[in-house]
Formats: structure tokens, sequence, C-alpha cells
């Protein structure tokens, strides 16, 4: 078995596979290392294809010793090609890696997935979170499926779609007063006095793995081959550099040659606590207050920014922000040219892939995979106001008059 | 009035198992935490380095994030409370 332990990002120290997250030393993250020296890359290949249709058959890569299960397996979403959006942005291939298509319709469900497993294995009997909306959904969902106690914290003005779709699995939903950051402080807070799994803080070492498997679907969907340039949202800095980390395993490995593609990383103007540090040439985020759209993205706080700083500048890569009213156009631009409807995050994405193009940033000859995190019937609110319909009596007649007249223009 | 500064589980093998300790007034959060140090010499390497706190260290005063003030020079009421924390974030 590869699995090792756990380690200090930042000082080394080893420590044992258990609910840690921090370490004794330096306060520095945790995360688990691997030995994967027994794995041979041929029959590696060989067994994933032959495994299940969805995360688990990445599972050697994952920090379990035995095959892990889940009565709500997520993974091997669309990596879709998406040829008129490559034409609008005037590069060779576009990919859209959909992570809507996830059980609860978001990228959270594969960490969920993998912080569950790995807290009924440590005999946790109740998982919690502190969450903006996706992570709420699918900590409830998974908890249902599993038939385990959840606890979800939730800034109390989410948007009202993210709540009852945590809501209707029968968790015990908590509106905390507060911006995300203050949830977050609370969980922290509550992870040390209570016995919870809180999968993004005690379990947190385990749940960022769970993010591997998008590096590991998009090269195995290209046919075991690697991207040039690979556009992401960032929030707290984990999904951006675990598919890093992912990408570097399977190349270090022999499953995948070449080089890492160019990380740009995705973030709203007004939350964008890395892009500001990028611009600025600094190592370190300063914390921000957020007020942006793309509430799933508004931790103004981000654990993993400068990982997320090293990653982006040492790939030739880059950290864009855009405006609110950007992200409204991103979300039309990707349903427009893929019929694809994302939330606000996914708008956040197609809006920098877009600001890359039209500032030269891109080749003509570039293979660019786009991660599209979550499903924009969640964010409703967020493209309200921005159609027209046609209202019409229902005869031809009314038909012929307000339709035909005003789509006629068109063609 | 008292300050009140809380540890997180991470540090209380470092205070003997005390989860929050009192001091007296202090003027900022340097001093305050001067005044923990003074009890407790072992806690100054663990969330401090070259006199600055280590950089996955986030230090609170009654809930505000001092990053947003003045860091280690924000001032600490009588009464209120600094919480000392991983800085642990990422859920969304």
């Amino acid at each position: 078995m590869s699995l090792e332990g756990l380690r200090c990002k930042e000082c080394g120290t080893s420590y044992p596979l258990e609910a840690l997250y921090v370490c004794d030393r330096c306060f520095g993250p945790l995360e688990v290392t691997y030995d994967f020296s027994a794995i041979d890359a041929d029959s590696q290949k060989r067994k994933i294809q032959a495994g299940s249709n969805g995360i688990w058959r990445y599972a050697d890569f994952l920090p379990f010793s035995s095959r892990p299960a889940s009565a709500l397996e997520p993974g091997l979403t669309p990596l879709v090609r998406a040829d008129r959006l490559a034409e609008r942005l005037g590069v060779a291939e576009v990919w859209v890696k959909n992570d809507a298509a996830n059980p609860t319709h978001s990228f959270k469900d594969r960490v969920v997935a993998v912080a569950l497993a790995k807290a009924l294995e440590l005999g946790f009997d109740t998982i919690a979170c502190a969450s903006t909306g996706n992570l709420a959904n699918a900590v409830a969902a998974h908890a249902a499926a599993a038939g385990v106690e959840s606890y979800v914290f939730v800034p109390a003005d989410l948007e009202e779609q993210k709540l009852l779709a945590t809501a209707v699995y029968g968790t015990n939903l908590v509106g905390v007063e507060g911006t995300y950051d203050d949830v977050n402080r609370l969980c922290t807070e509550l992870a040390q006095e209570r016995g919870w799994a809180f999968v993004n803080v005690n379990l947190r070492p385990y749940y960022a793995e769970g993010s591997k498997t998008l590096a590991y679907e998009i090269a195995e969907q290209l046919g075991w081959q690697l991207p040039d340039r690979l556009v992401c949202p960032i929030a707290s800095g984990s999904l951006f550099t675990k598919i890093g980390c992912g990408f570097s395993e399977w190349i270090e490995l022999g499953l995948i040659e070449g080089e890492l593609p160019a990380f740009h990383g995705a973030q709203a103007a007004g939350c964008g606590p890395v892009a500001t540090a990028y611009a600025a040439g600094h190592d370190v985020c300063r914390p921000v207050r957020p007020d942006t759209i793309a509430k799933s993205l508004a931790i103004g706080t981000p654990a993993d920014g400068p990982y997320a700083l090293d990653l982006a500048r040492g790939t030739s890569g880059s950290i864009e922000s855009v405006t609110d009213d950007e992200i409204r156009a991103g979300i039309r631009l990707l349903a427009e040219t893929t019929g694809i409807f994302t939330e606000t995050a996914g708008g956040v994405t197609t809006a920098t892939v877009a600001k890359l193009a039209e500032a030269g940033e891109l080749s003509s000859d570039d293979r660019i995979v786009v991660v599209i995190t979550g499903e924009g019937l969640k964010t409703l609110d967020a493209v309200r106001d921005g159609f027209e319909m046609h209202e019409i009596l229902p005869t031809l007649t009314s038909f012929a008059e307000v339709v035909d007249d005003r789509s006629s223009v068109a063609f | 009035m008292a300050i009140t500064v809380k540890i997180p589980a991470q540090l209380r093998p470092a205070t003997g198992g005390e989860g929050e300790i009192e001091i007296e007034s202090a003027g900022t959060v340097g001093d305050a935490l001067d005044a923990v140090f003074a009890q407790h010499d072992g806690l100054r390497e663990r969330i401090t380095e070259d006199g600055d706190l280590r950089r996955f260290v986030n230090v609170y005063v009654s809930g505000e994030d001092i990053r947003f003030h003045d860091g280690l020079e924000t001032t600490v009421s009588d009464g209120a409370e600094v919480t000392i924390l991983p800085a642990v974030a990422g859920g969304r």
C-alpha cells in the first residue's frame, strides 16, 4: 500500500494518519504523503480503466489503505470539447470540464466523498462543514446517503437555492450571522470542542486530496495527455493547487508525459486576495472583506493562497480577477457557446479565459481546459433580468406580429 | 479588567492544558502576547518567528482578524477576548 502519513507542508514534521490538520510546531497545513514507488505506469492505467465509473477508479492515489466505497460516488464528469467557445476566443482547442455534472452539482462532491469515507474509517459518527453553499449541499447529501448525522454551518445571507438544496437532505442547517470567514473561524473553534469530523477543518488534509481526481480525469479523458493551459477558480486555493499536485504525481510516475500546464487562477475582483498578491509580486495574501456576486469564491483569507501563487508563477500562468459585470457576461458566454449553464464561480472562470484571450495571453495553437465547478441553477439571481421574453396571445397572428417581427432582425 | 487569551488545542501542551489565559490589561496585541509568553515561554517560538506572527497563525480581537487593523499593533481594550487560531480555511 502506498499511503505513508501526514506531513507539514511548511516544516516537514511527520504525523500519523489521524484527524489532524495543522502542525503543532509551526501551524503549517498538513498534507498526505504516499510512496508510489511500486506503481508501474502501464498496469496502473489498465487498472484505472477497469475501475469504477467515478473517483474510486483513482483510489490508489487517494488516502485509503483499503478500497473506499460511497453510496453516492462522484466523478467522471464530462470533458466537453467546446469548439464554438474556442472560435470566440481565437484558440485551437478549448475543453470544458463540467463538474456541475456531479451528484450535488459541484466539484465539492469529490472532496466530501473522500472526507466522509475517511471520517468513517477513523470512527467518526458525525460530519460537519463551514460552507458558502456547494460544500453544504455535498455534505448534507453524502451524509444522508451514508446514514450519518451532519451539521452544516453557512453564512445566514446565502442564496436561497443553496439553503434549500442543503436542508432538503435532512441535515442540521445552521445559519451564522457573518461572512464565510466568520463561519470558518467558528467551525475551527467548534472542531476543537466537539468530536465531529469537520470535512474542511480537521479532515482537511484528506478532503483536499479529493480535488486531485479532477486532474486525473482531465488527463485520462484527453487520452493520457496534458493540456497547455488550465483555467480554474480560486477561493481558498486548495482546488487549484491540488490539480497541480495530481498532474505532477502522474508526470513523475510516467502515466502522462510533459510539463505542467500553465495554471491560470480566476478570482472575483470583489474578493481577489490572491490575484492582488499576484499582481503586487507578494508571496502571501492580505485578507479582504468579500463583496462579490461570486459567493462560492468569497473567501477573504485563502489558506492555500501562498501555494497558489507559487503554482501560477512556477508554470508561467497568472492569477486574474474579473468584475461582477464580467462574471455575468462569462456565464452567458459559456451558456451561449457550449450549452452549459454555470454558477457565478464558472462565470468568473469563463470571464477570466475571455480576458486572457483579449489580452493576447493565449496562443492560437493552445489546448486549454476550463474547469467549471458548479451549476447555474444554484445562483439564478446572477442572471435575473439579463434576458427578454416574447409575450404573446395564443394565436398565430400574435406570434407572427410579436416574435417574427423581432427575430427576423436576427436572421 | 482582565483580558482573556484563547489558546487553540494544538498549543495547549505548551500551556499545561490551559485553553484560556487571563492577563492584566494590555495596550496592543503584541503586549498581550508578550504577557502570555511571560507565563508560558514555550508558546513564543510556536506562534512567532523573528518577532512576527508565523504565516499560518491568525489572531483575532473580539472576533476581528487583526490583519484588518494594525496587526500586532492593534489596540486591545479591557475585557476583550484575544483568540489565536490556525489559519486553515477552505470550503465553499
